[in-house]
């Protein structure tokens, strides 16, 4: 079964149960997306991908709207242009997004202008959280996507350490009465950190690069290999810089992994580059 | 499902709250026990002031529910607290209504008292503003309304709420039948319509409720007859019925009206409406703050179960129901339906995207019916006399009456019914008209989420079309008069910020919207730089419109419209950015 639908007077044929974006990516048209990922259950919280629908009064997700028969969808008029961009410069005005290339791109593309919310514009700033040696969160960089809750419930991990706290402006990511990570349910798998969109969950490795200003990803290199902890064969990203890993990610469309992983897998490299203290890395 | 928790555990006396909330209901599943959430943290709330993290492992061991999970839940909601705090807490309504009627003079007396207090959105007491609400924890926990309220906080200041209108049609009963008693209500006509209804069979209510072109009354004017048909048609069971009595939209008290005075209209109204779907669990989810309310549904609950009026077999029909109250904790969003939905499964209250639709995909993701109060309580009219005899009152496009809440300047505030068509004039002249000596400059209709119109508005007939085509609506049933003397500027900013506190948080446009509208009106109000002025009315102008556009729910979709209303309809701000 197939639906057909016009997105921008282009006529598209997709599967049966595919979303408006699986239609807007089979013709090419670049729709922006924060809180969405192929692996995650759709949320449609950020609202950056909204389209609008000929006959729905509000503009809708293009994430999560099933594409229907006959649907008359225009994903670059003036109503969709202003939501995305006041939805950027919603976020640019209240979260620090120096760590997060793709919003940036899409603030520039849609002319978002954060300073004319003023100097006093409410912020999410916050001083960032280290509480164990694996990884970071800065929630100043958090524009509540979800996706790592997702990730550490019953999207991948099943794990449950975290969930969104309080309400509005003031909601944030937390543990149960934001106690530190060891005494949460935390088992440093670091899925959370796979599927930030702004570098608020980062790899204390990568953090502490970046504090020194030794993050150089212009002189990284991506290899990929097979986790050799156990059966499962998951790939595995290593992101080398000055012959040292400094971050270990998975594909997201490795057929085993789905991008996620294990703490093993995630963190436990360090036994392929001990080296002769003659020899150690800044890393 | 393997749960972490912390050292911290419960008290002895902690897990008998717990236990005790949960006796009896911990049958099935363990997968099916996280719905229980709200009413156990309402519970150890209530007992100790706050809900500790000793409790807190105890309950989320008890239901099978992560720790940081219950966290986020509890955390949703105002009334629930995770710190520890005072045992008696005073909320002082500081919204719209009581803003002007004296209530910074309460927060100022409390301040300087040693009571707890803090400030609260509307309180549902408007008509006698201002208003507090005192909440005790305890082994004998109690919530007291008083309204109006002095610095004595003497619940003897407390009056009823008048009421009145020109065809009391809804109101029959109040002030003539005793609400606490079953006998009172027979004998006043009560339980002929679920009678009537079980001689018309489902498909007959049915079709008495789509002849009736009942429109649903919490906003949206959906046709009633519509949704009862589609869940009784739908495949998938159960049905489920969700009277939705989380009324908090500010300057709104009808529904609250209703369940304290005609509580077993309204147990009569679900039946007949659970009856027409095919469903046998209904429920009502009642706001946290109107405990008087909650404890005569509750009543009314217990009574109709003990005369054979719900349970397994209402009136030898075969027909199963019951009903389970539930009580609200704080969140003006657990209005929004399928938020609702959320808060009785035991998530945070977060609207959903739709669709699909409460029809069908509603409560535990199946076929619900959902109304509130004053929707509902139209249905033993409609049985009783016939859908077509309801259509000719008021006018073809809106049958029937409607309740409206007055409050503000005018002479006589409370709850007045009228038919649809009567004029908004004539309907304040019904509340004795402006108050003596005062000039009326707005009226707010709608609620916060509503539109402020101007004196030239008096002429309009009280329809959703005549509404619709002025670029208004009749919302909730709010009609609260400004006059000269109130400052305007002020209440915009109070309703703004009204929408900021009760954002859910959980998309963009309205989470960071909300606030931006904030800041905009603050700067608005004092500062004189007309170029900024300027800069920030058209700022308004395009953060309303993606709220609008962009907001996953009806919130965050209306949060600008008082505001846009009284910017276009009254020129507020507009002479000063122009100088």
């Amino acid at each position: 079964m197939s639906v057909e639908l016009t997105i921008d007077d282009r006529a598209v044929h997709v599967e049966d149960g595919s979303t408006i974006l699986d239609a807007c990516k089979q013709l090419g048209v670049e729709t922006p997306t924060l809180c969405f990922l192929e692996s995650l259950t759709p949320v449609n919280a950020c609202r950056v991908c909204v389209v609008e629908l000929e006959g729905s009064r509000a503009l809708v997700p293009s994430c999560a709207r099933r594409a229907e028969t006959g649907m008359v969808v225009r994903t670059d008029s003036p109503r969709v242009r202003h939501s995305r961009k006041m939805v950027l410069e919603f976020l640019a005005s209240s979260v620090d997004l120096s760590t997060a290339p793709e919003a940036q791109r899409y603030c520039r593309r849609y002319g978002a202008d954060p300073r004319r919310y003023g100097t006093d514009a409410a912020t999410v700033e916050q001083p960032v959280k280290i509480d164990n040696a694996l990884y970071v969160r800065d929630y100043a960089k958090c524009i509540l996507c979800y996706k790592c809750v997702e990730a550490c419930g019953t999207d991948a991990q099943n794990t449950f350490a975290i969930a969104v706290a309080g309400r509005g402006f003031g909601a944030g990511i937390s543990t149960e009465y934001d106690v530190p990570l060891p005494e949460s349910a935390c088992v440093y798998c670091g899925n959370c950190i796979g599927v930030c969109p702004t570098g608020a969950l980062m790899f204390s490795s990568e953090h502490e690069l970046r504090q020194r200003g030794q993050w150089k990803e212009e002189r990284q290199k991506k290899t990929d290999t097979i986790c050799s902890y156990c059966g499962v064969g998951c790939t595995l990203t290593l992101h080398v810089q000055d012959n040292a890993i400094v971050k270990v990610t998975s594909p997201i469309e490795d057929d085993v992994t789905s991008g996620h992983l294990c703490i093993k897998g995630r963190f436990g490299y360090q036994y392929v580059q001990n080296r002769p203290p003659e020899d150690d890395s800044p890393a | 499902m393997d749960l972490h928790f912390t050292s911290a555990t419960a008290s002895a006396d902690e897990r008998a709250v717990v236990d005790g909330a949960l006796a009896g209901k911990l049958n099935g599943d363990g997968r099916m026990r996280r719905h229980l959430l709200l009413p156990v943290l309402h519970a150890v709330q209530d007992r100790f002031g706050w809900i500790g993290p000793g409790a807190l492992n105890y309950v989320s061991e008890s239901l099978g529910v992560a720790p940081a999970d219950v966290y986020g839940v509890a955390t949703f909601y105002a009334s629930l607290k995770t710190a520890p705090g005072a045992a008696r807490m005073v909320y002082v309504c500081d919204d719209i209504a009581c803003m002007n009627a004296g209530a910074e003079a309460l927060c100022a007396a409390l301040e300087s008292s040693s009571d707890s207090w803090s400030r609260s959105p509307c309180l549902g007491l408007c008509d006698r503003a201002p208003a507090v609400l005192i909440e005790t924890a305890g082994a004998s926990t109690s919530a007291t309304a008083i309204a109006p309220a002095t610095p004595a906080l003497d619940p003897q200041t407390s009056r009823p709420t008048q009421v009145g209108g020109s065809a009391r049609r809804l109101l029959r009963r109040i002030g003539r039948t005793d609400p606490q008693s079953l006998e009172a209500y027979r004998a006043d006509g009560g339980y002929a319509a679920l009678f009537k209804a079980l001689e018309l069979q489902p498909g007959g209510v049915i079709a008495e409720v789509i002849a009736a072109n009942l429109l649903g009354r919490g906003g949206a004017a959906f046709p009633t007859g519509r949704k009862l048909k589609a869940v009784a048609n739908a495949p998938a069971y159960p049905h489920y019925l969700v009277c939705n009595a989380d009324e908090s939209e500010p300057g709104t008290f009808k529904d609250r009206m209703l369940m304290e005075e005609d509580p077993f209209a309204v147990v009569e109204a679900m039946t007949i409406a659970a009856y027409a779907i095919g469903c046998r669990q209904a429920y009502i989810y009642i706001r946290g703050e109107y405990p008087q309310a909650a404890q005569r549904i509750g009543h009314a609950i217990a009574q109709a179960r003990a005369a054979g009026l719900l349970g397994d077999d209402v009136l030898g029909s075969g027909m199963g129901l019951e009903i389970e109250l539930r009580r609200g904790a704080g969140a003006y969003i657990c209005g929004e339906e399928t938020a609702l939905f959320n808060s009785i499964e035991g998530k945070r209250g977060e609207p959903r995207n739709k669709p699909p639709f409460p029809v069908e995909n509603g409560l535990f993701g199946k076929p619900t019916v959902v109304n509130n109060v004053e929707t509902l309580a139209n249905l033993p009219l409609i049985v009783t006399e016939g859908g077509v005899q309801f259509a000719r009152v008021g006018t073809p496009g809106s049958t029937g009456t409607r309740l409206f809440c007055l409050s503000g300047a005018v002479t006589i505030p409370g709850l007045y019914e009228v038919p649809h068509g009567t004029t908004l004039g004539a309907l304040i002249e019904l509340a004795g008209g402006i108050a003596p000596g005062r000039r009326l400059a707005a009226i707010l209709l709608g609620g916060a989420a509503g539109t402020i119109v101007t004196p030239d508005a008096l002429s309009m007939p009280l329809t959703f079309e005549d509404a619709r085509a002025a670029g208004a609506t009749l919302g909730s049933g709010v009609v609260m008069l400004f006059d000269d003397r109130v400052d305007l500027r002020a209440i915009l900013r109070r309703i703004a910020e009204f929408f900021r506190d009760e954002s859910c948080g959980q998309c963009v446009p309205c989470r960071v919207g909300t606030v931006r509208q904030s800041e905009a009106l603050q700067r608005l109000c004092c500062n004189g730089d007309p170029m900024q002025r300027a800069r920030d009315i058209s700022l308004l102008g395009e953060i309303g419109t993606a709220m609008r556009d962009a907001s996953i729910c009806g919130l965050g979709q209306t949060a600008a419209n008082a505001i846009e209303s009284a910017i276009r309809n009254l020129g507020l701000f507009a002479a000063e950015s122009n100088s």
